[in-house]
């Protein structure tokens, strides 16, 4: 038996690819073919509009509280990321617009450890 | 508003318009994804393909990463499924508005069903002509396009200038930030409000948990909040 592990062959990694395609394709097709038969109710539908800023939500605040590369809880104003991403929101919020927003998120995150030294 | 001058071409360049500011704020990302891929020693076209075959971020991250841990296909697998099961949301908002398409646009839009390309759709649905759903999937056509399109191009180019993207940068958090405007831009009333801040509260204090369970747990919260809080407004009127 050889001690080191040996990369995949090529075509193993063709399938490891083709199945997380099929994986992903499948999930997102499962609700849009098996609802076809069944009256979604109308407290249903009403749940369901929450699930864009709830699942968004749930990616954005760890990524800014809980920074890469650590992943831990830095709540603190060394914490480039919480204070972009704070001022992001902020910006969202008044300029209604994606671009102003993401630009002056960037630039938060790079100049900010310069502000604060 | 032009509701009743709703036309195929007119929904498909609507879906386009809206898709390319985020487009633009996660071509970094994909960027990021290219050159870590080929950094850590995964073949060049498996990464770019990758992005066709798979066409889901997050779930090619760490599918890279765990491809150049040499780890078991099964784990790699299971790991994706984990990573991407919160689209089953976003397969159910759409379910029931696409019973009377053909099961060929059924499948060629759940293939483009990313968190982008949904959360613009899923705001159009809703907020323009709810009632009419004549034309709309050309909008989800086009908004799913753009990104893909998008999304081939930044893998490509990180595929081949990756090596020298500095870290430092912080490129990757350009995600987050294309999500906040996702969110925040159109966010308002006190139901989603509570969603919002319910799940991104609950997915920080999960997030430990293994197999992204903390992120549907996350999700679930958000979605009960925001309902509880729509019938309690619904009860002060």
């Amino acid at each position: 038996m050889n001690s080191q592990l040996a990369a995949y062959a090529t075509s193993n990694l063709w399938l490891i690819i083709i199945g997380m395609g099929i994986i992903t394709f499948l999930i997102r097709l499962s609700m849009i073919v098996l609802l076809g038969n069944v009256k979604i109710s109308d407290t249903v539908m009403r749940g369901l509009r929450y699930v864009p800023p709830a699942v968004l939500s749930a990616i954005i605040f760890p990524e800014m509280l809980q920074p890469a590369p650590h992943g831990v809880l830095d709540i603190s104003l060394g914490n480039a990321r919480l204070v972009a991403g704070l001022v992001a929101i902020a910006t969202a919020l008044i300029s209604k617009n994606m671009f102003i927003t993401i630009g002056i998120g960037i630039v938060t995150m790079w100049i900010w450890p310069f502000i604060i030294g | 508003m032009e509701h009743s001058q709703s036309s195929p071409r007119r929904e498909f360049w609507a879906g386009v318009k809206s898709e390319i500011p985020i487009a633009i704020g996660v071509f970094p990302f994909g960027l990021i994804f290219g050159s870590l891929g080929v950094l850590g020693g995964t073949p060049p076209l498996i990464v770019f393909a990758m992005s066709s075959i798979v066409f889901a971020g997050s779930a090619q991250f760490i599918g890279v990463a765990m491809i150049n841990a040499v780890a078991p296909i099964f784990s790699i697998w299971t790991t994706t499924f984990f990573v991407n099961v919160r689209h089953v949301l976003y397969s159910a908002t759409m379910g029931p508005k696409s019973q009377h398409l053909s099961l060929g646009w059924r499948v060629l839009l759940s293939y483009l069903l990313t968190d982008e390309a949904f959360v613009v759709t899923a705001w159009h649905y809703d907020n323009d002509n709810p009632e009419d759903l004549t034309h709309k999937h050309w909008f989800w056509l086009g908004a799913g396009l753009t990104l893909w399109v998008q999304w081939q191009i930044s893998t490509a180019v990180g595929v081949v200038f990756g090596t020298q993207l500095p870290e430092s940068w912080g490129l990757d958090f350009t995600l987050a930030l294309t999500f906040i405007g996702m969110v925040f831009v159109t966010l308002k009333g006190k139901p989603m409000w509570g969603a919002t801040l319910s799940a991104g509260a609950v997915a920080v204090a999960a997030n430990g948990l293994p197999n992204k369970l903390g992120l549907m747990l996350a999700a679930l919260t958000g979605i009960v909040v925001g309902m509880l809080l729509e019938g309690q407004g619904a009860q002060d009127e």
